[in-house]
Formats: structure tokens, C-alpha cells, sequence
């Protein structure tokens, strides 16, 4: 079929040898996309084994990755922001990715009424910039305006609040939740789209079977919509290895307290463009960039060739 | 008997659970919006209470509209925002139809090619991107976000056009050029409005980041005439910390837009996810 198909192509070809509007309709998008993304990605990679030394820009091979990973100045915040960055994906994992097939679980459930307005409610904080959901969630958690100890109080625990985002024990978790609250609606319709893609027929067949309920979600319906776990699992790793700004908007570009929510992101900004004090260093930021891009790299090989190709697929 | 009682029982413990859920994403919303209008007396004294008369004020709103030229930083989101999706979808399309229609070497490494963008953030390259709009001359204007989200935007919009370009059926495309069409014309008059479902989804996709990016506009964009809402939004609360009115009237204006757009879109979202664009 594909040699059939590939010889009338080359016939086709051969005709007509040049075929100039192929070249017109690939061309702005082939031009943008490599000049403003892929040479910069590239250069930047490329920057990564450069230093400016004696004012000229000058191949120092790996030692730019040596001085990340062993000088003390700045071994100790990388190191900081990796491990700061894999706790702000595990709670993604363990948090957002389960309630958010939770509820599209209960959404898909065959005559809910009212299910286009769950839905919009449960999509909404993810159509918000970061701004305003990190502002939102800081004044909810301030101790000076007082509705996170009110609302505590209703439940009875009222001596549980503290300031959160102030406590290095506790200001990572907190904005990893915050942006699992922002960020959920993405799992929700995800899995919502591929559990409503199932086919009645396979349903009707597990009732027949006497599978109902919670068996009917575990056995029948979760395994066909592992593709699409796969998927949100990758999304949630590049989006949080990427991840900036609601750092940067609930603690500032230091990443407070004491560099507790600092992750690759926020660290990327700090060293390449400056801040306060701190000068920008060009050569440090294209380091730790690709770093990042080694990283998310991985991720996506990992769950390509790993994943991706075990999954079992049902074609229905 | 029983069997419908239980049935009802069930329905009720999933509306209660969607219900909490419900209050859990629109609180922090609706606490917003709602204390926007009050007087900073009733924000700290009752902020969980609607506005009565008596605690009724627009007295943020007036702040955010004398202090920061919020006008300015609408219109330039505007800008970047329509013109990014408008390049994005001409430009994707004519791409994705080049690499659905028509058999040429490169065809699949070209397609993986601009598949690249979809799993690896361009904010990766921001050291070279910046360096490269100092060099052009593009720093602090409205082209330099544009290109840049452009290039952003490119890759899954060729992806789900092509996708959705292959089901055009061959035989309206040749009865067209039978009948003396040129290639672009069988592209503009015969495809595009035949996909146009589906540049809806990717205009929303594409919306959404472009509209509430910071990290751009902090880097290529911060001066005061290019400043995107988002960033002017950020530096505004950095500024009035303590003037909670002008913060929570600031917060609401930026909820706004966001929300019209996603009334008039959302159903064009739905239909676009649950018929398999995102696959």
C-alpha cells in the first residue's frame, strides 16, 4: 500500500519536476518555526560550552556543567532547584492526575445532568493567567486577611493554619497545589474525551457481564484510556520541568523562603537575566538550559520508546 | 423498589462530589470578583459577604483606571494575541496541507521535523532568542512576542490540521483541479473552510498561553509602551500591595476577557477535544 502509494509519488514527481507551491506552502511556516525556535534552541545548546573569558567568547568544553555541578556557589542551588523541581512533579503526579480522572469519571457517567456546567467550573482556573491565580491563592492564605483561618475554623481546625507560604517545610507544597488546582482542568478533559470515545458496545457487554460500578471503571474503562494517561503523564512532565511562572508570582523570582520553591525555571531566570544584585551571565543560563532540555528530553524518550510503545492499544 | 433507591442514592453522592469540587475551583474566583466591589473596610471585615449598599464601592476600579495604563496593555495583548493566531493558522495550514496532500521526498522527516516544538518548550532557547532580538533590533516591540509565539504556536497547529486535512476527500480536490484550479486555489477556496472546525480548536490551544504568558513579555517586552496585561497586571500588584482594592479590581479586569472568550469558544473546545483532535 505505502510502495504503491511512494511509486506514484515519484511518478507523479517525474512529471512534474518541480512542483513550486509545495516549497510556498512550507516555507513562512519552516522559516519561523527554524529561525525564531530551532536555531536559538540550538545556539543555546551550543552557548552551553562557551565562557566569556578576557572579554571574548571562548570554548571551554564541560567545565561550564563542572561549575554547576561541583563549585560550591552554585552546585548548592542547582541541586536545590532539582530536587525542589521533581517534589513539584511528584505532587503533580499523586495529586492532579488522579482527581482529574476522578472527575471526568464521574462526568462521563451516562445521563449526569448539568455536566456541561461541572465542566466549565472545573476548566475555568485553567484559563487564568498565572498572575491571577497566584495573587488569588496568596491573599486566600494570608494570615492578615484571615479567610484560609476562617474556613479552617468551620472544620474545626482552626490551629492547623499557619503561614504556608512563609515556612520553607511547607511553601513547596503549597504552590505545587496551588498549580495542581490551576492545572487540572487539562487531565479532566483529556481522559473526559477518551473515556466518552468508548464504544457503547463494549459497555453494554460488561453489563451483560454483570460488570457494573467500580469494577466496570477498574476493569473495562481505565485500561482503554491508558493512552491517554500516557499522554497527560508526558504533558504534566514537560509542563513541569518548564515550569516559572507561578513561582515567580506567588514568591518572586528568589523564589522564597530561603529558596524553598525554587526550581529549574525560576534558577534559569536568575542566572541568565540577573536579578537585584546579581548580574546576568549568559554563558550559566544556556548551561542550565540544557540542562533542562536534557531533561525533558529523556522524559520524552522515556515515554515514547518505554511508554508509549507497551501500552496496548484497542482499535474499536 | 429498592433497586431505583439506590440508584438515586448514587446519583446524589456524584452530584455531591462534583459540587465540592465545583466550590473548590470557583471560590478563589468568585472571592475575587465579589470583593472587587466592596470598600476596603467590608474586604478585611467580611470578605466572604456579597456587597450590600452600604459596602458597595467602585473606588478600585478608579485606581486601576487613573494609575495604570491598563488600556494600553489590553490593546497590546490584544495585537499580539489575533496576530499570532491569525499567522499561526495561516501559516499551519499551509504547511499541514503541504504535508497531507502531496507526496515529496522529506515528507515524514519534514513532519517530525515541526514536531519537535510540540514536547520541547521554546522557552529553552531563551538565551540565543534574546541575544537574536538585540541583534535585530526587535527587543521591546510588539513583532518580537508575535514572532515568537508564532514559532510557538507552529508546531501542534500543523499537527491537528494535517491530521484533520487528511480526511478531506481526494475526490473534491481532483474534480477541482479537473475543472482548471490552481493548487493555491484548491487549498484557500476548497480545504479551508472545510477544516474550519478544527482551526477553532487550535485557535483556542494556541490562545490561552499566548494571552497569559509573563515569561516573554518580562524578557523580550517589559518597556512601558509593549507591556502585555499579564505583565502589566504583575507589576501592578507589585506596586499597590497594600491598596487591596486596586489589586482585586486589577485581578477581576484580567478575568474578564479570558472568560468571554472562553464562553464564545468553549463548545468549539469540547467538540474539538472529544473528536480527537488531541489524540
Amino acid at each position: 500500500m505505502t510502495d504503491l502509494a511512494s511509486e506514484q509519488g515519484t511518478e507523479a514527481a517525474q512529471r512534474r519536476p518541480r512542483r513550486w507551491h509545495i516549497l510556498v506552502f512550507l516555507a513562512p511556516a519552516v522559516i519561523v518555526y527554524t529561525a525564531v525556535m530551532i536555531l536559538p534552541l540550538a545556539e543555546t545548546l551550543r552557548q552551553s560550552f562557551f565562557n566569556v573569558v578576557d572579554g571574548r567568547s571562548v570554548f571551554v568544553g564541560f567545565s561550564n556543567f563542572a561549575t554547576l555541578f561541583g563549585d560550591p556557589r552554585w552546585s548548592a542551588d542547582f541541586w536545590n532547584a532539582l530536587r525542589n523541581n521533581f517534589i513539584f512533579f511528584l505532587i503533580h503526579m499523586a495529586v492532579q492526575n488522579p482527581i482529574g480522572i476522578a472527575l471526568a469519571a464521574l462526568l462521563s457517567l451516562p445521563g449526569l445532568r448539568f455536566a456541561a456546567f461541572y465542566r466549565t467550573a472545573f476548566f475555568l482556573p485553567t484559563l487564568l493567567s498565572f498572575v491571577i491565580v497566584g495573587f488569588i491563592w496568596k491573599l486566600i492564605l494570608s494570615p492578615i486577611w484571615g479567610v484560609a483561618p476562617w474556613m479552617l475554623d468551620l472544620v474545626g481546625l482552626k490551629a492547623m493554619f499557619g503561614p504556608w507560604l512563609g515556612k520553607s517545610g511547607s511553601a513547596l507544597i503549597v504552590v505545587s497545589l496551588v498549580s495542581v488546582w490551576q492545572f487540572i482542568g487539562i487531565p479532566m478533559m483529556l481522559i473526559y474525551a477518551a473515556l466518552l470515545n468508548i464504544p457503547e458496545e463494549v459497555i453494554e457487554a460488561a453489563e451483560i457481564d454483570g460488570i457494573t460500578g467500580w469494577g466496570q471503571f477498574f476493569k473495562i474503562k481505565l485500561p482503554l484510556v491508558l493512552p491517554a494517561i500516557g499522554i497527560i503523564s508526558i504533558l504534566t512532565f514537560v509542563g513541569n520541568f518548564n515550569a516559572f511562572d507561578l513561582v515567580y508570582t506567588m514568591q518572586g523570582a528568589l523564589a522564597g523562603p530561603d529558596k524553598a520553591t525554587d526550581i529549574l525555571g525560576t534558577f534559569l531566570y536568575r542566572t541568565f537575566f540577573g536579578f537585584q544584585l546579581q548580574l546576568g551571565d549568559p554563558s550559566m543560563g544556556a548551561t542550565i538550559a540544557t540542562i533542562m532540555f536534557l531533561i525533558i528530553l529523556t522524559g520524552v524518550c522515556i515515554y515514547l520508546f518505554g511508554i508509549q510503545r507497551r501500552i496496548r492499544r484497542y482499535q474499536f | 423498589m429498592s433497586k431505583a433507591r439506590q440508584s438515586t442514592i448514587r446519583a446524589s453522592l456524584v452530584h455531591l462530589a462534583l459540587v465540592a469540587y465545583t466550590l473548590v475551583a470557583l471560590f478563589p474566583v468568585f472571592l475575587t470578583l465579589v470583593n472587587s466591589f466592596k470598600s476596603k473596610q467590608a474586604i478585611f471585615s467580611q470578605p466572604l459577604r456579597l456587597p450590600t449598599p452600604s459596602t458597595f464601592s467602585l473606588v478600585g476600579y478608579e485606581t486601576v483606571m487613573k494609575q495604570g495604563d491598563f488600556l494600553t496593555y489590553f490593546q497590546n495583548s490584544t495585537i499580539v494575541t489575533v496576530v499570532s493566531i491569525f499567522l499561526v493558522l495561516l501559516f499551519g495550514a499551509m504547511a499541514a496541507f503541504a504535508l497531507a496532500e502531496y507526496r515529496f521526498r522529506g515528507n515524514t522527516l519534514m513532519g517530525l521535523y515541526l514536531a519537535i516544538g510540540i514536547m520541547i518548550p521554546i522557552r529553552l532557547g531563551t538565551v540565543a532568542l534574546l541575544q537574536g532580538m538585540v541583534a535585530a533590533g526587535l527587543v521591546n516591540t510588539l513583532t518580537a512576542l508575535i514572532l515568537v509565539y508564532t514559532a510557538q504556536g507552529l508546531p501542534l497547529a500543523v499537527f491537528i490540521l494535517s491530521e484533520f486535512m487528511r480526511t478531506v476527500s481526494d475526490d473534491l480536490k481532483n474534480a477541482g483541479r479537473i475543472d482548471g484550479l490552481s493548487e493555491y486555489a484548491i487549498f484557500f477556496r476548497l480545504v479551508l473552510p472545510l477544516v474550519r472546525p478544527a482551526m477553532a480548536t487550535v485557535a483556542v490551544f494556541t490562545m490561552i498561553p499566548i494571552w497569559n504568558d509573563l515569561w516573554f513579555p518580562l524578557i523580550l517586552a517589559p518597556s512601558e509602551s509593549t507591556k502585555t496585561v499579564t505583565l502589566g497586571a504583575q507589576l501592578f500588584i507589585g506596586q499597590f500591595v497594600i491598596n487591596w482594592n486596586a489589586v482585586l479590581s486589577a485581578l477581576s479586569l484580567a478575568i474578564f476577557p479570558v472568560l468571554i472568550l472562553y464562553v464564545i469558544f468553549s463548545r468549539q473546545l469540547i467538540r474539538g477535544i472529544t473528536s480527537g483532535a488531541v489524540k
